[in-house]
């Protein structure tokens, strides 16, 4: 599970992210980066939590379910768990297309 | 260890993520043995239990807070987080952590282990639910795991029986080899995101090491949610959850609180039959017994509520619920998890605020915690009832299915609703500015609940219950009543003896004020009691109106002496008041705690009272205008 970029250097340009991701999309985690993202977090704060709730360089992800109206949040499976966010805050969480 | 240290039952400490099952193992551990405490300071209750050992050794439990790691985010993490540290002045840290592993979902929970490990204390990890995880074909080699981290591994079922017996064993162990030892320093420190980078590698490489077959996700679970998150199909399935939950409320509690009116004054009629006419007869019969009574009442109501929220929570579908309602209630600037404070304060707001801990960001709780009140608690329904019975004609609407009764009592939760929602509105766009905290929830597979930890759940809640109703209610009906008593009537007094007294005079000089709102002098004696509790004013206007009923027979019998002597306009202007008035010093003094300081329940207590006054005003003018 190494060999992903680090997440200082973890954006590609024409990169997607998980905020734009569809339902039924899979994808794999290639960063984090907080940065163009507002909340009342201080600042790293956002990323950690990503982290801990295992969006991590890696992670297999899919969109599993969205919500009304505007199909926000989104619920997502990442690896054997199930996770519920905004599209907002899953814009920090740079994608690529599933392996 | 000192002499005195040593003679202490040892302590252990049940840390894992929320949703890993860790009161079930909590209850499993300590069966009735339990009792809910709070930290001296903080306002976060703590579960605290006791067992004893296979070999005899009385050991001390503690449940913390779940979290998913030791960087407190909310007022309930930061309990877990210096419990564990041993930063509470008054008690050492856990002797023994046992790390509660939901085994169907270990990366997440291996992350916590792996950071508690840095704290180099002994820990024992449980991994529990392995019955789910073999079902699904999860192959865990516990022996591996537990070489690879340096940390006995015993599996759990906490909802069976026998299955937490390996870990007791293993509790005996860690307790009879690590007295000799002291502890190594503590080598924890608030983790960067390298760090956490660092523990995911770690994790991924036990997982690679230790479990042989991840097993299959949850099917079924996905498929449920395909359903009941639907857009369309999961909204419509929440709202008739909630319409099912009142009705429930309703028509399930109706027996039981009959049976305890009965109780109550068969036991008023035997204290008056026994003792002598008197002051004390007075304060047991009118004070004491009906004042505790009219709040003991309630009890079936809010346990049918917290039936459901206890239910709908094991389950794993709040959870859900807050997801679905996340974008609707950030129309308002409310945080999706607002909604379960929310729906507590239905049964009482005291429970509501309470559970208001678990929302992470200062401003979005504390806008919760301040429209908490304005949900229709079920204090609020006795005064409801009894005037909806005294002055809206039941008259059948939509051909039958719904009576106009009905309808008016529809409308009262209603606008309690709307105005919290405007509240909300108001108070995010000014005071509480900025941003939402980000939502990022687990949303854990879904579980049959287990009675046991559903009847322990109901259990807690009816002592906090009943509890209050025996202190804090008790000692403001022995004031009241003492109010209400004294000075006596004068001979040959004419007028109800309530009149001559304090609480009469209060209530007299408070009459301009409220003439302007249409509430005659009599309402104005029965709100004096009733800021005690609301539910108090119904029994206050029976003495009023000099009626020796009680129960039913009273809320018959009163209606219609209201009828009589009320106009429909002031009756209207009441039923407004009590959708808004802070006639509550329970969810007062709670407010109070949860934000360590008087300032907020001013605000509270000031911003209901103008809305009450504001509602009542508009409504009576209008009334009187139309009618």
């Amino acid at each position: 599970m190494s060999g992903h970029p680090t997440p200082e250097t973890g954006q590609s340009p024409g990169g997607r992210h998980l905020g734009e991701l569809k339902k039924g999309e899979r994808a794999r985690v290639t960063g984090v980066d907080e940065r163009g993202v507002v909340t009342t977090l201080p600042e790293g704060e956002l990323e950690r939590r990503m982290i801990e709730m295992g969006l991590v360089e890696g992670s297999q992800v899919e969109v599993l379910h969205e919500a009304f109206p505007g199909r926000d949040p989104i619920a997502i499976r990442v690896n054997e768990h199930t996770l519920a966010l905004r599209r907002a805050e899953a814009r920090a969480v740079l994608v690529a297309p599933a392996a | 260890m000192s002499v005195l240290d040593s003679a202490l039952p040892p302590r252990i400490a049940l840390v894992g993520n929320p949703n890993c099952g860790k009161t079930a193992l909590f209850n499993a551990l300590t069966g009735s043995r339990q009792k809910v405490a709070n930290y001296p300071g903080v306002t976060v209750e703590r579960k605290i239990g006791h067992f004893v050992s296979p070999l005899g050794r009385r050991v001390q439990v503690i449940d913390l807070p779940g979290t998913y790691s030791l960087r407190a985010r909310s007022p309930d993490e930061e309990v877990t987080r210096d419990v564990v540290l041993g930063r509470f002045s008054h008690e050492d840290s856990p002797d023994l952590l046992v790390c509660v592993a939901d085994a169907t979902n270990l990366r997440l929970n291996l992350r916590l282990v792996v950071e508690l490990k840095r704290l180099g204390r002994p820990i024992i990890l449980a991994l529990n639910m392995m019955d789910a995880a073999e079902k699904r074909g999860c192959r865990i080699d516990a022996a591996a795991l537990s070489a690879a981290l340096g940390v006995p591994v015993v599996p759990t079922v906490a909802i069976r029986r026998g299955g937490v017996q390996p870990l007791l064993e293993q509790i005996d162990g860690a307790m009879a080899s690590d007295a000799a030892e002291s502890p190594a320093p503590c080598g924890w420190s608030e983790p960067s995101s390298r760090d956490l980078r660092a523990y995911h590698q770690e994790v991924e490489g036990l997982l690679a090491g230790c479990v042989a077959d991840a097993g299959l996700p949850p099917l079924a679970t996905r498929r449920v949610d395909a359903v009941l998150l639907h857009p369309v199909f999961g909204l419509a399935f929440l709202f008739l959850v909630l319409f099912l939950m009142f009705q429930a409320v309703f028509a399930w509690a109706e027996a039981p609180m009959n049976l305890i009116d009965g109780a109550v004054s068969g036991l008023k009629d035997w204290v008056a039959a026994t003792l002598p006419d008197g002051a004390l007869r007075s304060l047991l019969t009118d004070g004491i017994i009906a004042g505790v009574g009219s709040v003991v009442i309630f009890l079936p109501q809010i346990l049918v509520l917290f039936f459901f929220i206890l239910v709908l929570e094991a389950t794993g579908y709040l959870a859900r619920a807050a997801f679905l309602l996340d974008r609707l209630m950030g129309g308002v600037g409310l945080h999706g998890r607002a909604f379960i404070p929310l729906l507590s304060s239905f049964a009482c707001a005291v429970p509501g605020v309470m559970a208001a801990r678990t929302i992470e960001n200062r401003a979005d709780r504390l806008a919760t915690i301040m429209i908490a009140p304005l949900m229709t608690c079920s204090a609020r329904l006795p005064v409801y009832t009894l005037l909806i019975a005294a002055f809206v004609p039941d008259r059948p609407l939509l051909g039958g299915l719904v009576g106009l009764p009905g309808l008016v009592m529809f409308a009262l939760y209603a606008a309690g609703i709307l105005s919290a929602l405007a509240v909300a509105f108001v108070l995010k766009s000014t005071v509480f500015k900025g941003a939402r905290e980000p939502l990022l929830m687990e949303l854990p597979a879904y579980r049959l609940p287990n009675p046991r930890d559903i009847a322990l759940g109901l259990f807690e809640r009816a002592k906090v219950f009943l509890a209050r109703a025996g202190t804090t209610i008790f000692a403001l009906m022995i004031v009241m009543w003492f109010l209400a008593s004294f000075p006596a009537a004068p001979e040959g007094a004419t007028e109800p003896a309530i009149q001559y007294s304090i609480a009469g005079m209060i209530g007299h000089a408070l009459e301009p004020l409220l003439a302007p709102i249409g509430f005659t002098w009599q309402i104005a004696v029965a709100l004096v009691p009733g800021i005690a509790a609301r539910e108090v004013a119904v029994g206050v206007l029976g003495t009023i109106y000099a009626l020796s009923e009680s129960g039913d027979a009273l809320q018959s019998s009163l209606a219609g002496a209201l009828a009589a002597s009320w106009s429909l306009p002031t009756a209207l202007s009441l039923l407004a008041w009590y959708v808004f008035a802070p006639q509550c010093v329970a969810t007062l003094s709670v407010v109070k705690r949860e934000t360590n300081g008087w300032f907020w329940p001013a605000v509270m207590f000031a911003y209901m009272i103008t809305l009450a006054y504001g509602a009542s005003f508009v409504t009576y003018r209008v009334a009187s205008a139309l009618l």
